[in-house]
């Protein structure tokens, strides 16, 4: 696990120099110009797949792959920033970049309330908390009538005009969701090589000799926790909006932040690159699940199993696989 | 107040049940300190081999229990050797993910097997009648059939030689080998025990209330909230918590939609651990 | 001579084990105090008492003149005391510069990544690691981790250093090496309590000697007067291999 800012350079100017800073950059070109070439809108569809994978997984990533913490509920962020944002259009009448920042902070505020409390559980307990907070948030919206209770809430199609209709409005989600994807890479390349990952990466090694050491472990995982709320409550928001409707069974259904896990450790748990490699190929996977007639009712066994391989023969995942045949990469990719 | 007071009775009842499903969990975590989350999925297979007992091959719903039991045995055996003893040194993590992602294959089979429709195992049996309540008989020979088996879970971890070493190796790992108890396969035999009384629980289960593949998390969840309770790697423990869970449900279902329960229960859950980190039945670790 | 810590009327108990009960005692700035006794006498569980680890159920600890007791242990740790651990605790996926890295950053002096990194640096070199500052902590020899450990607590820049049996585990050459560390370390002012059983290094290193006997003080005082102490001669009886250790030390 490389941590390398240039000695003696200005704060975060070493930042910019490091291969990771560009092959992020790299990777939102494609997704940017890709579907451009020829207005190709399946791709585009494609696309915003696998951009939501990147973003759930990027920063579930913070805490998994760097402080060490199952997060298996993780989808309750992306579910309650959609709710957040589908409200305050729907109900309250605010534009979308406001709504959907509107939801980004309310949601991380209120995970970083929630983390104190939860983050005080280690390991096991923390992870089935995590699945107890998101069983609650669902029983609670569920039950919550200004929201749509169970019946969930639809968006008008008004709502699309001042993005310039239907159309375009779905290009400029893409964009925006392709940001979001494009800040997510960015915030755990800045947080590995900051001070605070550094400890969190400590604490992902040996929680009680880090706390020996110094770190301030239960701030800086509530802070982790926050953090990795924040983009995928954002990208929810960007999600149901473009969905134009949003209810309790689907906002905060447990595959995708399943697969978000999978998709980690396949790529290869605390690298930057490793959850965006992860999407690609869980993607390509998925795809040719999903056309195989055997192998489409299959997809949960097929994670499940791929899971299990990684963890018993690679928990490093690709990355891992990587830097340990090529340890010389590991100073490129990170 | 007397519709109350029978609602907390069927809820001890059913309680003791949710007790029997963590005994296997907290058993596992105690000893080899590895959160089993396929247990769900095992409770889950013990209620659907109830079905296939009952319906395909005819048998009586209670003679089930001890194949049951021996199936789940070996299957806890097969799944210890194929999900948990590579990850037994390393970091819990790993363990939790590895039995995550079994349980992911399991309920995946299963939902493309039997879908999400709802099953049912008609039991007739008597209940004993109260006033104007009803104790279902399969509540009541659930809850019997329960203590029987943690009272000869009891007898087996303090009185038998086996017993003991897997209560050795729970305390420490290290000495139990140098003592020169077979570790691996104490390991394994306490993983199939675990598994072996989540299927029996489920079956149990499933003889009082209908369900779907997917019934299992739920109950996962109840047991883990009762390993919670009755501290880790103590099946009293787990017994008691888990009437004590029974009995809350009990108070709670008159006054509150069912849909809150999993909110309950969590709440509890979190509460629980931030006040209680060793249980609140923490007795000296078995 | 100011007193940098000190521990008053500490006591813990598991179940009905009382591990340490009424210790009290001071360590004077910029001294070495030696702390021995046989084995179950309750010493690292002091550590763990003072350096935040577990909170004392009763008594006090007082560091650079602020009450500690029960803090946690990440701000002992920011106050300016270091421990290194027994059983050694290394951040194994990590390097040695890394390990380092990690006690400059989040010691007394808040430092960031950069001068941090700096001061990791000349500290694995005080402590002879520089050869191996990107070699995984994990695979290091019992040595290598020992020194890593030292590495690590002293890159925090500790007032007070506590070493919980530094030199278990080394061969003679590597203990020589360590006690000249230990010493060129008190050189640069740290102020150190030391655990250990090497008898003969313990009380050549010592300034002063604290004495413990199932969780209490038993005696106090130069290392000279408490191996010349008949209740301390009495408790090592038990364990005759110290005892002939203790009356050949000086």
């Amino acid at each position: 696990m490389r941590h390398g800012a240039a000695q003696g350079e200005g704060r975060y100017a070493g930042l910019f120099r490091r291969p990771s800073f560009w092959i992020i950059a790299l990777v939102i070109a494609a997704f940017v110009i890709a579907p451009l070439i020829g207005n190709d809108v399946e791709m585009r569809e494609s696309l915003v797949l696998a951009a939501i994978y990147i973003i759930l997984a990027s920063n579930v990533n913070l805490m998994l792959g760097y402080a060490g913490y199952v997060n298996f509920g993780s989808i309750v962020f992306f579910g309650l920033g959609g709710y957040v944002c589908v409200y305050l259009m729907s109900a309250q009448g605010w534009p979308l970049a406001a709504a959907a920042l509107a939801a980004g902070v309310a949601v991380s505020l209120l995970a970083l309330v929630f983390g104190l409390g939860i983050l005080r559980l280690r390991g096991a307990y923390f992870a089935l908390a995590t699945i107890g907070v998101n069983e609650a948030v669902q029983a609670v919206v569920a039950n919550f009538n200004p929201w749509g209770g169970s019946a969930g809430l639809y968006l008008s199609p008004r709502l699309f005009l001042p993005l310039g209709g239907a159309m375009q409005a779905l290009w400029v989600i893409y964009f925006l969701l392709v940001a979001v994807m494009g800040l997510s890479l960015y915030l755990s390349y800045v947080i590995k090589s900051s001070k605070f990952g550094l400890g969190l990466l400590a604490i992902g090694q040996n929680e009680d000799a880090a706390a020996v050491l110094g770190v301030p472990t239960p701030l800086f995982k509530a802070l982790a926790y926050s953090a990795s709320a924040f983009l995928p409550a954002i990208a929810g928001g960007l999600y149901f909006f473009k969905s134009a409707f949003i209810q309790p069974t689907d906002a905060f259904d447990l595959t995708l932040s399943t697969e978000a896990i999978v998709i980690v450790m396949l790529g290869g748990q605390g690298t930057i690159t490793g959850p965006a490699l992860g999407a690609y190929l869980y993607e390509e996977l998925r795809g040719w699940l999903l056309t195989s007639e055997t192998f489409s009712h299959f997809q949960l066994v097929v994670s499940g199993a791929l899971l299990l391989v990684i963890v018993l023969f690679a928990p490093g995942g690709l990355m891992g696989w990587l830097y340990g045949r090529w340890p010389r990469l590991r100073k490129v990719l990170e | 107040m007397i519709g109350i007071l029978a609602s907390i009775i069927d809820g001890v009842l059913v309680g003791s049940v949710y007790g029997l499903a963590a005994m296997g969990l907290t058993l596992i975590w105690g000893v080899m300190d590895v959160v089993n989350l396929t247990h769900g999925a095992m409770i889950v297979a013990g209620m659907f081999a109830l079905y296939l007992a009952t319906s395909a091959l005819g048998i009586s719903p209670y003679a089930a229990l001890v194949p049951i039991f021996i199936g789940g045995f070996l299957v806890g055996i097969m799944l210890y050797w194929v999900a948990v003893h590579r990850v037994i040194g390393r970091p819990p993590l790993m363990s939790l993910l590895s039995t995550f992602s079994v349980n992911l294959v399991l309920i995946g089979l299963g939902t493309a097997v039997w879908g999400t429709v709802l099953f049912n195992v008609p039991v007739s049996l008597p209940g004993i009648s109260w006033q104007r309540y009803t104790f279902p008989g399969t509540h009541l020979l659930a809850a019997a059939l329960t203590v029987v088996i943690a009272g000869l879970l009891y007898l087996f971890l303090y009185h038998t030689r086996i017993g003991k070493a897997v209560r050795a190796v729970a305390g420490n790992r290290e000495a139990a080998e140098l003592v020169g108890i077979p570790t691996t396969r104490v390991l394994s035999l306490a993983f199939a025990l675990g598994v072996a009384l989540a299927g029996v629980s489920g079956m149990l289960i499933g003889t009082m209330f209908p369900f779907t593949v997917l019934s299992g998390d739920t109950y996962q969840l109840k047991g883990f909230v009762v390993t919670v309770l009755g501290g880790l790697g103590n099946p009293t423990g787990a017994l008691l918590g888990g009437i004590a869970l029974g009995l809350i449900e009990g108070l709670a279902t008159p006054f509150m939609p069912v849909s809150w329960t999993p909110v309950i229960e969590f709440a509890l859950f979190v509460a629980v651990l931030i006040a209680f980190p060793k249980g609140i039945f923490a007795l000296r670790r078995s | 001579m100011t007193a940098l810590l000190a521990v008053e009327n500490l006591r813990k108990s598991f179940g009905g084990v009382h591990a340490v009960s009424g210790v009290s005692f001071v360590v004077n700035e910029g001294e070495i105090l030696g702390l021995i006794g046989p084995n179950g006498a309750g010493k690292s569980t002091l550590f763990n008492l003072i350096n935040g680890v577990m909170a004392p159920d009763e008594g006090r600890v007082i560091f650079r003149g602020i009450d500690i007791t029960g803090e946690a242990a990440y701000r002992v740790a920011r106050a300016g005391l270091a421990r290194t651990h027994q059983i050694v605790q290394p951040l194994a996926g990590m390097d040695v510069l890394e390990n380092c890295t990690v006690g400059a950053c989040f010691g007394s002096e808040n430092l960031s990544i950069g001068r941090a990194r700096d001061v990791a640096r000349e500290t694995a070199v005080l402590v002879g690691l520089e050869d191996r500052l990107t070699m995984s902590a994990a695979q290091l020899t019992i040595a290598g981790k020992k020194r890593l450990e030292l590495a690590r607590a002293l890159s925090a820049r500790p007032k007070l250093l506590l070493l919980d049996e530094v030199l278990a585990g080394l061969n003679p050459t590597e203990v020589e090496h360590m006690i000249g560390i230990i010493r060129a370390i008190r050189e640069r002012g740290v102020t150190i309590l030391i655990i250990e059983h090497l008898m003969q290094a313990i009380m050549s290193l010592s300034d002063r000697i604290v004495v413990l006997n199932i969780g209490q003080k038993l005696a106090e005082g130069t290392p000279a007067e408490v191996a010349n102490d008949p209740a301390v001669i009495e408790a090592y009886l038990g364990d005759p291999a110290l005892a002939e250790e203790l009356h050949g030390s000086p």
